[in-house]
């Protein structure tokens, strides 16, 4: 039933930003490779020429006109962050050695 | 009589004709609070005991002068942690926005604090409302108020534990799969979500954008009424609300009949790993549907077998994609002592989010990655159409449909927290109206023997909603369901 390997699960988390420990992964290969056993039932549906539902959204996608609006001040959209300093979002270095 | 123990629509009749005042009705809430959350745990953040009765008093010395009140007003709610609450925390049952607070109201607040209600606090739901049991949450699971080593359903558990156990007359929840529905079946209480695009999700925290829509949890269908009046409408802050007329929803629970509806009954609802007595007080509640006047005819939904599949493939590939956000950055939490961006973002991510929320985050990942979009992404987006198609195909013949909520009544608390799997598949009732976008409903329609709630839930046409209450309350109204309430033991 192995469908997902220790080592795709270890390139997924890569790609989803998370860092896994060692019993994670062992857990994740085993109960994901499970639950893709069971979803690849859709595999098995004939759809050819079906459209694809991305939305149930009864109305076409409205937008707004492009004006100049209020928005959230300064101080606000800066309260819950992390760290700031000076009106900016602070961050570690973004390049390594 | 204790206030508490009132419906919406009682309390809110005391309370207009000035029977009760809002300090009252406070004061009473405040001490059923103290009471029982200790043993039910429904909410994450309550309201100080000072602010809620300054509110009250405000509302009460607003009145003085000119008593004119409007519907929601001085009524207690609690609302599910999910929906942002400008200058309330609001964690969405997470670490990593444990110490949020919204420098904005979601819509649905914003509509509903023009009436001056009561907000009793946000209310307990798996993180990130990804779960069917608010075992998910990072602050402990809500207990059943019917059995407290039961789960109280989810993942809008907490709203609907504190509206079993009277602990706000009203709540809001959210539902992606079954979230509003699923916990109402279990604690015994009226659980609507109402059509995709009905409600405006601006500031409800996303999981899964194409499938999440607010509804209210309520002890009465007239209630569940009431409280989509405040909070249905068009938003244009959320693309993809419904710009349609709003029919006042409180005229749709008047008539006691469903003559000339013609009930569907889907056979793929009634099939195997349906428990007997679920099912047994199903068919009971058909035939009284049968004899307030509808027309039942068998229907058949033949996709329905394919939907939890489609949807843990789509929701979880929205999913991770929604919480990418989640980066340390902006808001919520943050790892300390990273030295570089990208250890940040990892080490962030992966002590704020919970192993349900990982597990979902990876198989969204996964079914969106390079070699597999298609194959599942691409995949599931057909099969939903197809299951859109049934539903489409057999509301030409009937009104409505009509089913369990759940195959079994609510579980035990950590009965199925070792196989997701299997916590998955109790939704295979609730998920295909979401995957449509349907109105639906779920009503109090019996209890097991062990005395747990069983739910009855009931489908209708997009922005049919008047016509799904007014199913739910004539049924509701033919039946003593409601009139059974939760002994909370010490």
């Amino acid at each position: 039933m192995a469908l997902i390997s220790q080592k795709e699960v270890e390139h997924v988390a890569q790609l989803a930003r998370l860092e896994l420990t060692d019993a994670e992964k062992t857990s994740f290969a085993e109960q994901l490779s499970h639950i893709l056993t069971y979803v690849d039932q859709v595999q098995g549906v004939s759809t050819e020429g079906v459209p694809l539902t991305s939305s149930v959204a009864i109305d076409k996608t409205v937008l707004r006109e492009d004006t100049p609006r209020e928005c959230l001040a300064l101080e606000k959209t800066l309260a819950n962050a992390p760290e700031s300093h000076d009106g900016f979002f602070v961050v570690p270095k973004i390049l390594g050695k | 009589m204790s206030l508490f123990k009132l419906t919406l629509q009682e309390l809110q009749e005391k309370f207009t004709c000035g029977e009760v005042s809002a300090v009252e009705i406070a004061r009473s809430y405040l001490l059923r609070l103290n009471q029982v959350e200790p043993k039910i745990k429904a909410y994450i953040t309550l309201t100080p005991k000072d602010a809620l009765l300054q509110q009250a008093k405000t509302i009460d010395d607003g009145l003085r002068a000119w008593r004119k009140t409007q519907p929601l007003m001085a009524m207690p709610l609690g609302i599910k942690d999910n929906i942002c609450t400008e200058g309330i925390r609001t964690t969405c049952g997470s670490r990593m926005l444990e110490n949020f607070v919204p420098p904005y109201d979601a819509s649905v607040m914003g509509g509903l604090r023009t009436h001056q209600p009561l907000i009793l606090g946000k209310t307990n739901l798996d993180e990130f409302a990804m779960g069917s049991s608010t075992e998910h949450s990072a602050f402990g699971p809500s207990r059943n108020p019917w059995n407290q080593k039961y789960i109280p359903g989810g993942s809008s558990g907490g709203s609907a534990a504190a509206v079993a156990a009277d602990e706000c007359v009203a709540a809001l929840g959210s539902d992606t799969g079954g979230s509003i529905r699923q916990p109402a079946a279990c604690c015994g209480v009226v659980g609507f979500k109402p059509t995709y695009g009905r409600v405006s999700r601006y500031g409800l925290i996303a999981f899964a954008s194409s499938l999440d829509q607010i509804g209210p949890i309520t002890k009465t269908v007239t209630d569940a009424a009431i409280l989509l009046n405040a909070i249905a409408g068009f938003d244009p802050m959320d693309s993809t609300s419904a710009n349609r007329e709003v029919p006042d929803f409180t005229k749709s629970v008047k008539k006691k009949d469903v003559k000339k509806l013609v009930v569907g009954v889907p056979r793929e609802y009634f099939s195997e790993g349906l428990d007997p007595e679920v099912s047994e007080s199903v068919q009971a509640a058909i035939q009284v549907l049968q004899e307030l006047g509808g027309k039942i005819q068998e229907v058949t939904l033949p996709s329905t077998e394919r939907a939890i599949a489609t949807y843990y493939l789509l929701a979880t590939a929205e999913a991770s994609s929604n919480l990418a956000r989640y980066d340390g950055v902006k808001y919520g939490f943050r790892a300390k002592e990273s030295r570089e961006l990208a250890e940040m973002y990892r080490s962030t991510r992966s002590q704020g989010f919970g192993p349900e929320v990982k597990r979902r985050i990876m198989l969204g990942t996964y079914a969106l990655s390079a070699g597999y979009y298609e194959a599942y992404y691409g995949k599931a987006q057909a099969v939903r159409t197809l299951i859109r198609r049934d539903f489409d195909a057999v509301f030409k013949d009937v009104d409505l449909l009509v089913s369990p909520v759940m195959p079994t009544p609510a579980f035990q608390l950590g009965e199925r927290l070792d196989d997701p799997l299997q916590m998955y598949l109790s939704d295979i009732y609730t998920i295909p109206a979401s995957l449509s976008g349907l109105p639906a409903i779920s009503v109090p329609c019996g209890f097991s023997a062990m005395g747990l709630p069983i739910g009855l839930q009931l489908v209708g046409r997009p922005f049919e909603e008047s016509t799904v209450l007014r199913a739910a309350y004539a049924y509701e109204q033919a039946t003593n369901w409601r009139t059974k309430r939760p002994v909370i033991r010490s």
